[in-house]
């Protein structure tokens, strides 16, 4: 019986690994037929069924998205209004989760309050009156218009994240560094900001994300300079002006995708813990 | 400095003014850190929530025009509007459709996955959570080619087994269009959902379950008196979440179908893209008042989601 019972057991978990290694293959299916057919010629696309190895690698579809579609252009401005976001993200909610999070003052309760109270704002309702106001301020149709807006939306989360750290932090800590003749400022660069690495990991990764995979602001500040379009944004405009250049689509898709795949593998514990984190508080 | 104590510290108790700004300069570095926060979400957060709702009850149309006040006219309109309420619907839709499939689905691979047996366990999670780090937008256009009826692999595949005799236009009929929206949203979102069930499973103590295996519980007995319970609380906070997470589908239903056919796809989100920014003449307005009718929406789903909370601590507590 027993036999019967640990065979049985073996059995299920094999059947286990069949179905969900079959699921995971739908899964990523997507993303192996993106590659393939950025490696193949028009009509092989369409020749060819579901074979994923195309016949004689096409490299000079990454030429014609990397130079003629301008995505090496996309690529440069993604890159730079993330690094923006993130920095800016980073420096501005790192100062205020501290400041909410250590001290009691006046005007802390309304802050708190407002910011908890548009956590859930979808994009869509912001948009018009942001778009007007980077018009009026001569941001609109610039890279530091996206920057600053994605910097001002959807940190209340971070800045939480931080305030929850720094508040966990023993009081014994800049004590000792304000015996030490510490001030305001050299306890938090010095003492606190240091031991804070793994919330600024997360909050990196997070906006990393957010700023990497945003399409409505970029969509929407880049309207008369295309020139300043982003991946995403890039990639929506290939397809409105390219609609028959399939294998031309799929490379500026996977040039477009493979920088984030490849920090998701890097970092994927924190990743994973970054996400996992806003259930278990 | 004594920390969390500032309030207590400080000059007596003389003339309330003097008191309040003494203490305000005492803190002012306090004040200091907090002005890039002030500055950035002021402008692009609180300006812009406050001025949208003003927005709708003026007319204008252009970012370079003046605008005039209509009062309510254009919530009339809007409220008159059927293909407002058709993208009101679908967005409704989205959310009732999808957010019992991801929570059920995820819940059960997390339960599969939770198995410290399985064999390859951080490998599927990994294939699974891929599509969660993707750009949407991308994502978006890939799969109006993945579904195209002419060369797409997903019609393929299927006229190979012999599923279907003619090529179905997925994204292109009316009454596919939406279902196949819903299924590549949930494919791309699944892995989140999966995570906070992971998340959710790794609080329950293992101690638990080998008491229960010493008792001789069966797996269902098992799961039905300590899974369950220990999961409700966590499982109404992700449905929240996960439902939350459906109104945003903008960059999805954009770069795959602009809302067609016949706007049988458009969202809330891409109907104020329509008349804000994709029209001869942008009604901004008018766009406001749908935008504003939308937050509020979203923001009811926000206030549940407190109550869900304040709920969860409260089972916590008498657990």
């Amino acid at each position: 019986m027993i036999t019967v019972g640990r065979y049985n057991l073996r059995w299920q978990t094999l059947l286990t690994i069949v179905v969900l290694t079959l699921l995971c293959l739908i899964w990523v299916y997507p993303f192996l037929w993106m590659v393939s057919a950025s490696l193949k010629t028009q009509s092989e696309v369409f020749s060819s069924g579901l074979n994923l190895i195309p016949q004689d690698p096409q490299w000079h579809n990454y030429q014609r998205a990397w130079v003629d579609a301008q995505f090496s252009r996309y690529m440069i401005n993604t890159v730079l209004i993330t690094v923006g976001t993130v920095i800016l993200t980073i420096v501005s909610t790192s100062l205020a989760g501290y400041v909410l999070g250590r001290y009691r003052f006046i005007g802390r309760r309304p802050i708190m309050a407002i910011l908890a109270g548009t956590i859930f704002i979808p994009a869509g309702y912001t948009i018009i009156p942001t778009v007007d106001l980077a018009n009026k301020l001569g941001l609109l149709n610039s890279l530091w218009g996206v920057i600053l807006v994605l910097a001002g939306t959807g940190n209340v989360i971070h800045i939480l994240l931080f305030s929850a750290y720094f508040s966990s932090l023993p009081k014994e800590l800049e004590e000792a560094a304000v015996l030490d003749g510490a001030g305001f400022l050299t306890v938090f660069f010095r003492v606190m900001l240091p031991l804070s690495g793994p919330v600024i990991a997360t909050v990196t990764i997070l906006k990393f994300l957010g700023s990497w995979n945003n399409f409505f602001v970029p969509l929407v500040f880049t309207f008369s300079r295309p020139d300043l379009r982003t991946l995403s944004v890039g990639m929506f405009a290939f397809v409105g002006e390219n609609e028959t250049d399939w294998t031309g689509m799929a490379a500026a898709a996977t040039i477009s995708l493979i920088p984030v795949i490849i920090i998701f593998f890097v970092m994927q514990r924190r990743f994973v813990e970054g996400i996992a984190g806003a259930v278990k508080q | 400095m004594t920390v969390l104590s500032s309030q207590n510290r400080g000059a007596p108790a003389s003339l309330a003014p003097s008191t309040i700004l003494n203490k305000v300069w005492r803190d002012r570095w306090i004040y200091l850190f907090l002005v890039p926060t002030i500055i950035l979400f002021g402008l692009f957060t609180l300006y812009p929530m406050i001025a949208s709702f003003l927005l709708s009850f003026q007319d204008w149309n252009g970012f370079s025009r003046e605008a005039s006040y209509v009062g309510l006219a254009n919530y009339q309109e809007v409220i008159a509007d059927p293909q407002f309420w058709m993208a009101f619907a679908n967005t409704i839709l989205f959310m009732v459709i999808t957010v019992p499939i991801r929570v059920t689905l995820a819940l059960i691979l997390a339960l599969v996955l939770n198995n410290p047996k399985l064999p390859f366990a951080g490998f599927f999670r990994t294939a699974l959570f891929l599509p969660v780090v993707t750009t949407m937008a991308i994502v978006g256009v890939v799969m109006t080619f993945v579904f195209d009826p002419v060369g797409g692999p997903v019609n393929q595949v299927l006229m190979d087994t012999n599923l279907i005799s003619a090529p179905i236009n997925f994204l292109g009929r009316s009454n596919t269009a939406l279902p196949t929206a819903m299924g590549i949203h949930v494919w791309k979102w699944f892995g989140v959902t999966l995570i906070y069930w992971l998340a959710a499973l790794q609080t329950v103590p293992e101690e638990l379950y080998e008491a229960a295996r010493v008792d001789g519980a069966s797996v269902y007995r098992t799961f039905r008196h300590i899974t369950v319970p220990l999961l409700v609380p966590f499982g109404i906070i992700i449905v929240l979440i996960t439902a939350i997470d459906t109104l945003r589908v903008f960059d999805l239903i954009l770069t795959l179908t602009g809302g067609g056919p016949f706007l049988k796809t458009e969202v809330v989100e891409v109907y104020i893209y329509r008349w804000a920014f994709n029209s001869s003449i942008p009604r901004l307005g008018y766009a406001s008042a749908a935008a504003v009718f939308f937050g509020l929406t979203t923001m009811f789903m926000a206030i549940l989601q407190g109550l869900g909370y304040a709920l969860v601590r409260r089972m916590r507590g008498t657990s």
